[in-house]
């Protein structure tokens, strides 16, 4: 496959940036979307060019480390991550934009990369659990219910890449957070921070700078792990629930 | 740490959630009201009269109209305050677009700014219209019928009264529904009931409303 690249190149996070053209040939259909940028970069090496900076780090899928929005996509135009985007979803001669995740709270550090520790820092807020001290507990101590398993389960598969602040018109965290906080809410063992989870994840979602929540949908588009938009209305249940229970 | 309704983004979702609903029911009953105009000149001056004496004599003359109007003004600059201060917000938090464009979300979802703002304008044309009686040169107070009829009798009038009702139409299929997510109300086996409710009543409304001034336009109402 021929392709031609338009690259977001921007030297540092003060630099302007710009969309740069280039050409790469001799690509197969079987390659990973990161390994065709590893062509184009090992083709700038070779010329004495700056490589293209992009993160990633386990190629499976599974880290949340990978980026890009692909021709206005974020991840691209299939539900994965840009690792496991392959390029028979493109055609041969086909012009590609890619652009790096577009957010005030996600600043950019150089080309494609962001700086992604906004994430972090609403987690320190409260995405953990108290746990005792000592061995290990039994670990049918605590009993949890299939359904509240099975829910738990499908938010804790966000692997907080950002693509739904990326894909989201107000740069909007909502699908994020809220797959943190209703993974661990739903189970027993988040119980005794539930309230104050919510409350001082949200503010410190708000504090980062993201936009609020228009409910426009394109969070849970883009998600490649399928975090659904109801995920956004539990967190709000949970957030009115807390305000009526918790005495600031 | 902002955790209250009002410094939390989630907290003045749910302001615009409660302030709109109340607008809605509003609307529902205005709308209802404004169908008793088919029903000819006395039964409508009738009704906008009663209007008037309800809840008499508890209360005063007038109190009943007066109470529903605050608690309107109150809703309606909660609501616009609000959508104000989270739309500066949004805009902030997303600086730089993408090269690469693509049409996003629905045409109800991305003309809520713009068509609030729609709205917001009507409503003061529409008080000065119908209820002050400034800008409606035929006016004669207590005659509402004879000055509905007035207006729909003006190419302007029609003009901005069938935007204003179809930018209501849409700011509700997308705000009825997006008020139950803001509330929680929302869940996955409820959303196509919620969405049908969003849209029915979006329908209900306009079509209800421009219901009077097409039939001023078409003589059945005159």
């Amino acid at each position: 496959m021929k392709l031609r690249l338009r690259v977001w190149r921007q030297k540092n996070a003060d630099a302007p940036g710009a969309m740069v053209t280039y050409e790469v040939d001799g690509i197969s259909r079987d390659m990973s979307f990161l390994e065709m940028l590893d062509t184009l970069n090992e083709e700038l090496i070779l010329r004495g060019e700056e490589p293209v900076a992009f993160d990633h780090d386990c190629r499976e899928g599974i880290c949340g480390a990978c980026s890009l929005v692909i021709n206005g996509d974020a991840h691209g135009p299939e539900r994965t991550t840009t690792c496991q985007l392959h390029m028979r979803s493109f055609e041969d001669g086909d012009t590609i934009d890619v652009e790096p995740w577009r957010a005030s709270a996600f600043p950019v550090v150089k080309d494609l990369v962001v700086d992604r520790s906004a994430f972090d820092r609403i987690i320190q807020a409260g995405g953990y659990i108290s746990v005792p001290t000592g061995s290990a507990p039994e670990a049918h101590a605590t009993p949890v219910p299939k359904a509240d398993a099975d829910a738990a389960f499908e938010h804790a598969e966000c692997i907080g890449c950002g693509a739904c602040v990326a894909a989201c018109p107000n740069g909007s965290a909502m699908l994020f957070t809220s797959a943190k906080i209703n993974h661990l809410n739903v189970l027993p063992q988040g119980g005794p921070e539930r309230e104050t989870r919510v409350l001082d994840m949200v503010a410190a979602m708000d504090e980062e700078g993201f936009g609020g929540c228009t409910l426009t949908g394109e969070c849970a588009t883009a998600c490649p792990k399928g975090i659904p938009l109801p995920s956004i209305t539990t967190m709000n249940r949970e957030w009115l629930r807390a305000t009526r229970k918790v005495k600031r | 740490m902002t955790r209250t309704l009002w410094g939390s983004t989630v907290g003045k979702k749910t302001v615009m959630a409660v302030t709109g609903l109340i607008m809605l029911g509003y609307l529902v009953v205005h709308m209802l009201g404004n169908l008793k105009i088919f029903f000819g000149s006395d039964e409508f001056n009738g009704y906008a009269h009663w209007l008037r004496t309800l809840g008499e004599p508890f209360l005063h003359y007038e109190w009943a109209l007066w109470i529903v109007r605050v608690v309107l003004l109150a809703a309606v600059v909660l609501h616009g305050v609000s959508a104000y201060q989270l739309s500066r917000r949004d805009i902030r938090a997303r600086p730089s677009k993408y090269v690469h464009k693509r049409r996003r979300a629905s045409y109800a979802t991305r003309t809520m700014r713009w068509g609030g703002i729609i709205l917001g304008l009507f409503i003061v044309w529409h008080l000065l219209d119908l209820t002050t009686l400034t800008v409606n040169e035929n006016a004669q107070p207590g005659r509402p019928y004879e000055n509905v009829v007035a207006t729909f009798s003006t190419p302007y009038g029609n003009a901005v009264y069938l935007t204003a009702m179809l930018a209501l139409g849409l700011h509700i299929r997308h705000g009825f529904w997006s008020a139950a997510q803001t509330l929680g109300a929302g869940s996955v086996r409820r959303d196509r009931a919620l969405k049908t409710a969003a849209n029915g009543l979006a329908l209900v409304l306009t079509v209800g409303f421009i219901s009077v001034p097409v039939a001023v336009m078409t003589g059945v109402v005159s």
